[in-house]
């Protein structure tokens, strides 16, 4: 299997490997995945007074191209407001990865991981969490 | 020491040196077709494969009339259990074999299911080792055939073959036994172990890709195989088709360097497999996969727990291994040959297999031993099932959100 350069870059030097403190209110945590799958995805977001998220955290169990997902999704979060993070797509993560069609889910479940810990830090925070419209199986 | 350092000698090995150089001649001197029985070319490619024969059978205790040449192990497995089912019919249409055969097997069964045979799949236990009680328990009036491989590709793992041959003809059935692991690596002797049919193939032992062979049995009792490919009568007429001097010259040679180097061989790799063993499960949360003591002497399939398998080959990528993870197979299911021994996914996802050769050397395995705890440390600290698991929270209990 080749992978694409910045796969391979991504799982090399991942960025914002780590764990945020998911007792602190203004940390969302999203864990998806399951082990049986061969992919489990842990994202946390920190997030400021203005809806910005100031830090990302990720930790994934998964192949090279999953590890890469999670690790460019946290690069993307930081900085973004909680608005333009949920509209993040997997799509644009396949294109910036190269993904090849039997990775994409991969992507998909970088995208999960990023919504679940938004939807966590909304529901803490008194806030419905959002729907998805996206239909996965 | 070359770089990457190929340690998947199950998948494959590297032709010997001495193969090649038995085979050169065969190409543009000793070019001519082994069946011309009119002129010296012919003549001399004859005696080529005549004594490659020799060697093949000389290797598993066997009579040259009972080698039948084919392309390959996957081919001889297609004849043996294909030309049985057809031949015996009339005595019954019964087949057992087991669920961690490789897929020549599986796959043909399944093909001889579609044609009225009944096929009993027999489970393993957790060490990889068939039930001879349920072996007997299977067994039927019906019953023609017993496939059960010699050695395990992926676990290495060794049936009990001599019972498991007793049980089948206690009931009238052939034993048959797929031994392309096992054959030049540990001794394989026809008649001791009371093998009927037997394929086996050049490239897991030093020789050339595309020419393997299935042993039929000629005495006590004489088995007889419907040949799968028609056209000539070539090879007593079970298997038509032009042989491949080349390759059937190679194969003669690397039998006969196995039958002379496969003991201290053996010894060697055991020892050098029982360190990159022990290293290895010097980290916490490793576990071997099958029996170890009833094991092939070059083959570790270790699992570590909480990192995943293509995620871990991607970290040792100058080291060549395979992984039973569902991502380096085609679909998205972990090895069916773990599953059948019960480990769970997330296990089966994690294992990597260590298949030495006779090329390996123990810089290579000690090179090999840094780079996998390497690549386990740098996964486990991007794992959160790891962190997880130091905090004393059991995963088993936790509500996954799958998608």
């Amino acid at each position: 299997m080749a992978y694409s350069d910045k796969v391979i870059d991504h799982y090399t030097n991942p960025r914002n490997v780590g764990t945020l403190d998911k007792s602190k209110n203004n940390v969302g945590t999203g864990l998806v995945g399951a082990p049986e799958c061969g992919d489990v995805m842990r994202l946390q977001i920190e997030v400021d007074s203005n809806n910005v998220i100031t830090d990302a955290k990720f930790k994934t169990f998964g192949c090279g191209s999953a590890i890469a997902s999670s690790s460019l999704a946290t690069e993307w979060l930081k900085g973004k407001s909680i608005d333009d993070a949920i509209a993040i797509d997997n799509m644009d993560i396949v294109e910036e990865l190269a993904l090849p069609p039997v990775k994409i889910h991969c992507s998909v479940l970088a995208e999960d991981a990023i919504k679940a810990a938004i939807n966590d830090y909304r529901v803490k925070n008194g806030l419905a969490p959002i729907e998805s419209e996206k239909n996965h199986h | 020491m070359k770089i990457p350092v190929y340690l998947d000698n199950n998948a494959t090995t590297p032709m010997d040196p001495r193969v090649l150089e038995a085979m050169l001649p065969y190409f543009t001197e000793k070019f001519g077709n082994a069946a011309s029985r009119n002129h010296a070319f012919g003549w001399a490619a004859e005696e080529g494969v005549d004594y490659a024969r020799e060697q093949v059978a000389q290797l598993i205790g066997a009579n040259e009339k009972e080698i039948i040449f084919t392309s390959g192990a996957t081919e001889a497995d297609n004849l043996g259990i294909k030309g049985v089912f057809e031949m015996y019919q009339d005595k019954g249409n019964h087949i057992i074999t087991a669920v961690t055969e490789h897929k020549a097997v599986l796959d043909t069964c399944k093909h001889l299911e579609k044609q009225g045979a009944k096929v009993t799949y027999l489970p393993v236990k957790e060490d990889g080792l068939i039930d001879l009680k349920e072996l007997e328990a299977a067994m039927t009036p019906q019953t023609i055939l017993v496939c059960i491989m010699y050695g395990n590709n992926e676990i290495g793992v060794i049936q009990p073959v001599k019972e498991i041959s007793a049980i089948a003809h206690k009931h009238g059935a052939l034993f048959m036994t797929d031994a392309t692991q096992t054959v030049g690596k540990i001794p394989v002797n026809v008649d001791a172990d009371g093998i009927d049919l037997m394929a086996f193939t050049g490239h897991k032992m030093y020789g050339p890709k595309g020419v393997g062979a299935l042993y039929v049995r000629r005495k006590n009792p004489r088995v007889k195989v419907t040949a799968q490919m028609d056209g000539g009568g070539h090879e007593r007429g079970m298997r038509s088709g032009t042989l491949n001097v080349a390759g059937i010259v190679g194969f003669g040679k690397a039998a006969e360097i196995c039958r002379l180097e496969m003991d201290a061989e053996a010894k060697r790799l055991a020892a050098l497999r029982n360190k990159l063993q022990s290293s290895l499960l010097e980290l916490e949360e490793s576990y071997v996969n099958g029996n170890t003591e009833h094991r092939l002497p070059h083959v570790a399939n270790i699992s570590f727990k909480y990192v995943e398998g293509e995620g871990l080959m991607m970290a040792m990528k100058d080291l060549a291994v395979s992984s039973g993870s569902a991502c380096t197979s085609a679909s998205l299911e972990p090895s069916y040959v773990l599953k059948s021994l019960g480990l769970s996914d997330d296990l089966a996802h994690s294992s990597i297999r260590f298949g030495l050769g006779r090329f390996t050397t123990e810089e290579e395995v000690d090179y090999a031993i840094q780079v996998t705890k390497k690549a386990v440390n740098h996964l486990r600290d991007l794992s959160p099932l790891w962190e997880m698991f130091k905090e004393g929270i059991d995963l088993d209990k936790v509500e996954w959100v799958e998608h």
